[in-house]
């Protein structure tokens, strides 16, 4: 029932088949605490954990393919942990993952779906298909369900059908769409991104528009900022656009200009 | 009927400070020496940092048992890839090491805060930082612990590391040289000392270069400032 593949490894370079104790080796399985109240246990380890559920993610389709955006800011309650978090996830050279949620969460299990995706290329001599890669990972998750694991994740690929786009999250939901956007940011982001977008886009166009929206939202969303990644997923695969620092894009799109005051000020000091 | 809730918990704060500082040719990874447990004092002489490969050190803040068994785990693991390999595992490769066995215990976790630091396969320091489950990233500099709230302010101002997410990509190792390196280290701990009560005795400080591995202590002071007020009152009298 559990998804146990990701410690399948472990265990087995341990004892090898042949238990040194002589006794039988119990299977492959997450360890769990003697407590009596599992779930009031849980819920003490993920305050424990905190995960970073500030964020800002987005990813939508257009006629050239897909776009993927995202914050890069890591919030523990009130302090920012980090500036740097790496929230798109490269999962093999044509399909990227986003984060948002519980960062630990989301970069294993990140890790390991571009295993099981390598393994399938292996076995069946194909690159696995979007719809396939996201179904793997809604699995996995649901098999954790009630557990406290939390992600909310995209995925978004190009395969044989052309670009593919799926939502994700740790309640074990996998639903098919054009356009999404995830995490405490994201209101600020679809409104962006809902009055901009055209299927008929061209990269520049797109590209801006995620960055537009991701800028949007570290404004007004104390918990999302860092630096706002942009990605693109083509035929040949995905391509990091770039990578701007928010505090720079604000005086981009909001340039100062010298006041009148200023202005007068110098010609008068001048020769 | 409301719950019973366990009055014992398998958990506990041991306290303490770690920092890494990466260079483009060395490594710094320092932690002080304090182990505590509530107000009380355990020892002011317990070493927090673990040497796990050779160019790869650990420094560990946080429930120090986990901390050990963590330890332990990672050294063991070392060992198994030494003989399977016949080489020495390098820093990125531990880090990932790392990464996955904290998130082994993902329902029962290590309450252990690492910074892994050391030198990467061309010689350019590397620093790691860690959450309590194994979410990681690979940064210039970092501080974990008690005082890393107090320590990461004054880092960012002094350090100044770009972002390795920007395009174009540019550095994040910080251009200063090791000895400035070092003497920000001992800075940053005196400070920490001063206002986080769970920081002080001394700070262990481990250098990380092309010539090895080389280690220096120095000495923090030993109790609060209203102490050493009272003490100063005593004799007086």
């Amino acid at each position: 029932m559990l998804d146990t593949t990701a410690l399948e490894s472990f265990p087995s370079l341990i004892s090898h088949g042949i238990n040194v104790a002589g006794e039988i080796s119990a299977p492959p399985s997450f360890q769990l605490p003697n407590s009596n109240d599992f779930d009031g246990f849980v819920k003490e380890t993920i305050q424990m954990v905190k995960p970073a559920k500030g964020t800002t993610t987005l990813a939508f389709i257009f006629k050239e393919g897909v776009m993927v955006a995202a914050d890069s800011r890591a919030s523990m309650g009130g302090y920012i942990s980090s500036q740097s978090v790496k929230k798109i996830i490269e999962i093999n050279p044509y399909m990227l993952g986003t984060m948002a949620g519980g960062a630990a969460d989301c970069q294993f299990w990140h890790r390991n779906l571009g295993i099981k995706c390598r393994l399938h290329e292996l076995a069946n001599k194909r690159r696995i298909s979007v719809t396939g890669a996201s179904k793997l990972l809604a699995n996995i998750l649901y098999s954790y369900r009630g557990m406290g694991l939390s992600v909310g994740t995209m995925i978004a690929g190009w395969d044989e059908t052309g670009p593919g786009l799926y939502y994700v999250d740790s309640e074990g939901g996998r639903l098919k769409g054009n356009r999404f956007s995830v995490g405490s940011g994201s209101p600020y982001a679809y409104g962006v991104l809902d009055s901009g977008y055209k299927y008929d886009m061209s990269v520049e166009e797109a590209s801006e528009l995620a960055r537009r929206a991701i800028y949007h939202a570290t404004f007004r969303d104390g918990a999302s900022g860092g630096v706002a990644s942009v990605y693109y997923v083509g035929p040949t695969g995905w391509k990091k656009l770039s990578g701007d620092d928010v505090g720079e894009l604000h005086y981009h799109y909001n340039p100062v200009t010298p006041s009148t005051v200023e202005q007068e000020m110098v010609e008068a000091a001048g020769p | 009927m409301t719950k019973q809730h366990a009055n014992w918990s398998p958990y506990d704060n041991n306290g303490g400070s770690c920092v890494a500082i990466a260079g483009s040719d060395y490594c710094v990874i320092a932690a002080d020496t304090r182990m505590s447990t509530g107000y009380n004092i355990l020892t002011r002489d317990y070493s927090k940092i673990s040497h796990l490969a050779e160019k790869c050190v650990m420094a560990s803040s946080g429930f120090q048992a986990d901390v050990k068994a963590l330890q332990k785990v990672l050294s063991a693991r070392h060992l198994t890839y030494q003989h399977q390999h016949n080489k020495q595992m390098s820093c990125p490769a531990m880090a990932q090491l790392l990464s996955n066995t904290l998130y082994y215990k993902r329902f029962f976790p290590y309450y252990s805060f690492n910074v892994l630091g050391g030198l990467d396969s061309e010689g350019k320091g590397c620093v790691f930082t860690y959450d309590a489950v194994g979410s990681y990233e690979r940064v210039g500099y970092s501080s974990q612990g008690s005082g890393s709230t107090l320590i990461m302010p004054f880092l960012d101002n002094q350090l100044k590391s770009p972002s390795p997410l920007l395009l174009p990509a540019q550095d994040a190792v910080t251009p200063l040289s090791e000895a400035e390196a070092v003497d920000l280290v001992k800075t940053v701990f005196a400070s920490a000392t001063e206002r986080d009560i769970y920081t002080g005795d001394k700070v262990e400080i481990v250098i990380l270069n092309a010539g090895g591995i080389h280690r220096e202590f120095m000495d923090l002071r030993k109790t609060d400032a209203f102490t050493e007020e009272c003490m100063f009152m005593i004799d007086l009298f």
